[in-house]
């Protein structure tokens, strides 16, 4: 669940740091979702030459729709513990729902007195250590799966945490932990990560330690609002900030606040991609928008030379 | 009768479902803004601030001078939130879940509990709206504690609307477990086509009914509703593809106010979500709930 327990749990930070020192990440995120994150990350795949391409929005996965990765390797996504009554030996003392703070443990049906949720249990083990009847099982968790792949663009990997798991921000840091691997097999000169939306755990998991962050928004008053949250949290990592207004011409005034605000929290503006009807389609062909060409691909060529400038700065 | 606007996608338009459908009911309404990490209702609604609590999580603090260093706290802590170095013990909180088990364990009582903000709660009214809303603080990585405690301020009469998060891992969870319905906001095209079929398959986990709207429609192509169809899922509502509906969102405007021949759109809605009937508190989740896990 936490970003920094991801690291500590499965990489320590001084490796992830000497790693990165290698191969550097550009993690494209927004705040809010749906403002095109994906879409153009899988331009900037195809632009961009000799990169891996990391997808770290775990959970609502959607790059590999365009890229279309063949899968080299399959690996299960073990994590954490949950708590699972022994019914034979339960001797309904109720004390696992005395102590559970998570509200995970219910009554039963039948000769069942009590059940734990496994949506809510939160693998703290509090009531597997302190059931009298040491009755309470404390098995390994199986939350998903990551994938090493190759696409017409080199090499990506990728996830897909488990319906309703947790511990988003470890699959995270595997994910891009891998990547690093990759780029550093295969003499990548960057990694593209496309990262999940919000500013909790997997977010904070997917840009610690990047080289810079490239925020992908839109001109709406949740772009702008999101926006910010995300330039705060770049800020508190100390993470360089690139900022894009994506659709910029469905509201023009918008756009302009939004570039002066990012400016205001100390962000670099790489440009605007126009409102056009080829994302969707591209998307709809299993295409990058950069593939099918448009006005939008126009900026996003225009976005990504002034990505890498800045990269190089 | 407690009703969450959800999907796997973001941005597929739970805030615009959620907002105007709440201005669609009749009666008064409870809006849940669950989506703390980038929490929007507030920006459509001018409301009226009422009251506003820092919520944390309760973290262990060691008095040195009675721990003996035997490390059973450490032992038995999932997260290394706690460890014993040399002499002391350290505590590192923004591990820490809040299980409280380390406190319970300590065989000397050395361990007590003081509680680490992680976000505020704030309530607020505007008109027949009632909005409850989790802010996160930045930099903080847990999430569903504070989804939990915006859930605790639901009142159990009338409608109870949740804005949840996009995504369906935990926090998702947090947000829409112990609700009787599930709106599940989508767009027609691959990625939102994806995104459902994955936030339906957390729904029907969870076990609780749902139905499903299609935003911007028209806009892509028609597999979410061969899909929907193939399903046997209810399609409640699609909005069209209509670029008054986007310049709108875009100032924060409410569709309702905004461009009136969307109101019927949202009255049908309303009319389906007045027509739900509550399920019945505490359902038992029976075995096969931990069987489909993956």
């Amino acid at each position: 669940m936490s970003g920094r327990d991801s690291l500590s749990g499965s990489l320590p930070v001084a490796e992830a740091q000497a790693m990165h020192a290698r191969v550097p990440e550009l993690v494209v995120i927004s705040g809010k979702g749906g403002t095109g994150k994906t879409s153009v990350v899988a331009s900037l795949a195809v632009l961009a030459e000799n990169v891996v391409v990391a997808d770290c929005d775990v959970d609502a996965a959607d790059l590999h729709l365009v890229l279309a990765p063949e899968i080299l390797e399959t690996h299960a996504f073990v994590s954490g513990h949950e708590a699972v009554i022994r019914q034979s030996d339960c001797d309904a003392s109720g004390t696992c729902k005395e102590v559970c703070r998570f509200g995970a443990v219910i009554a039963g049906e039948g000769s069942s007195a009590f059940v734990i949720d496994p949506l809510a249990c939160e693998g703290c083990g509090v009531c597997v250590e302190l059931c009298p009847a040491h009755a309470i099982d404390f098995p390994e968790r199986n939350c998903g799966e990551w994938f090493v792949s190759t696409t017409r663009n080199g090499p990506m990997v990728h996830a897909r945490l488990g319906i309703a798991a947790e511990n988003s921000g470890k699959l995270v840091s595997i994910v891009r932990n891998e990547a690093r691997n990759a780029a550093a097999g295969n003499g990548s000169s960057m990694i593209l990560v496309d990262g999940p939306p919000g500013i909790g755990c997997p977010v904070i998991a997917a840009i610690t330690g990047a080289a810079g962050v490239l925020v992908v928004t839109e001109p709406t008053v949740s772009g702008e609002h999101d926006m910010e949250r995300v330039l705060e949290l770049a800020a508190h990592f100390q993470i360089p900030a690139a900022v894009c207004v994506n659709r910029w011409d469905i509201n023009p005034e918008g756009a302009r606040s939004i570039e002066v605000r990012a400016r205001e929290h100390g962000a670099t503006i790489v440009g605007r991609i126009r409102y056009d009807a080829a994302v969707t389609q591209a998307q709809v062909g299993g295409r990058a928008v950069v593939e099918l060409g448009g006005v939008a691909a126009d900026d996003i060529r225009a976005v990504w030379d002034r990505v890498q400038r800045w990269m190089d700065e | 009768m407690i009703v969450a606007i959800a999907s796997g996608k973001g941005g597929t338009g739970k805030t615009t479902v959620a907002v105007n459908l709440a201005l669609s009911l009749s009666g008064n309404v409870q809006l849940l803004d669950c989506d703390v990490e980038a929490p929007n209702v507030h920006l459509f609604l001018e409301a009226q601030l009422e009251g506003r609590e820092v919520v944390g999580i309760p973290v262990p603090v060691v008095d040195a001078d009675l721990c003996n260093q035997c490390g059973e706290c450490s032992r038995l802590c999932q997260y290394n939130a706690i460890a014993v170095l040399g002499t002391g013990v350290m505590v590192f909180p923004e591990l820490c879940h809040g299980c409280g088990g380390c406190a319970l364990v300590c065989p000397e009582d050395a361990i007590s509990e003081v509680m680490r903000p992680i976000g505020v709660v704030e309530e607020s009214r505007s008109g027949s709206v009632h909005l409850v809303q989790g802010r996160l603080n930045v930099g903080e990585a847990l999430v569903p504690p504070l989804i939990r405690e915006v859930r605790a301020r639901s009142c159990e009469e009338g409608v109870v609307l949740i804005d949840a998060p996009p995504g369906t891992s935990c926090s998702m969870i947090a947000a829409v477990r112990g609700s009787d319905f599930v709106v599940l906001v989508t767009e027609p095209t691959p990625f939102g086509l994806n995104d459902l079929e994955l936030a339906v398959e957390t729904v029907r986990t969870l076990d609780i009914p749902f139905g499903v709207v299609i935003n911007r429609a028209g806009s892509g192509d028609n597999r979410v509703q061969e899909y929907c169809a193939a399903e046997d899922i209810d399609i409640l509502l699609e909005i069209p593809d209509d670029r008054r509906i986007a310049e709108a969102y875009a100032r924060g405007l409410t569709l309702v106010d905004a461009i009136p021949d969307i109101c019927p759109l949202f009255d049908s809605l309303a009319a389906k979500v007045e027509a739900l009937s509550p399920i019945t508190a505490g359902r038992p989740i029976g075995k096969e709930l931990a069987d489909v896990r993956p």
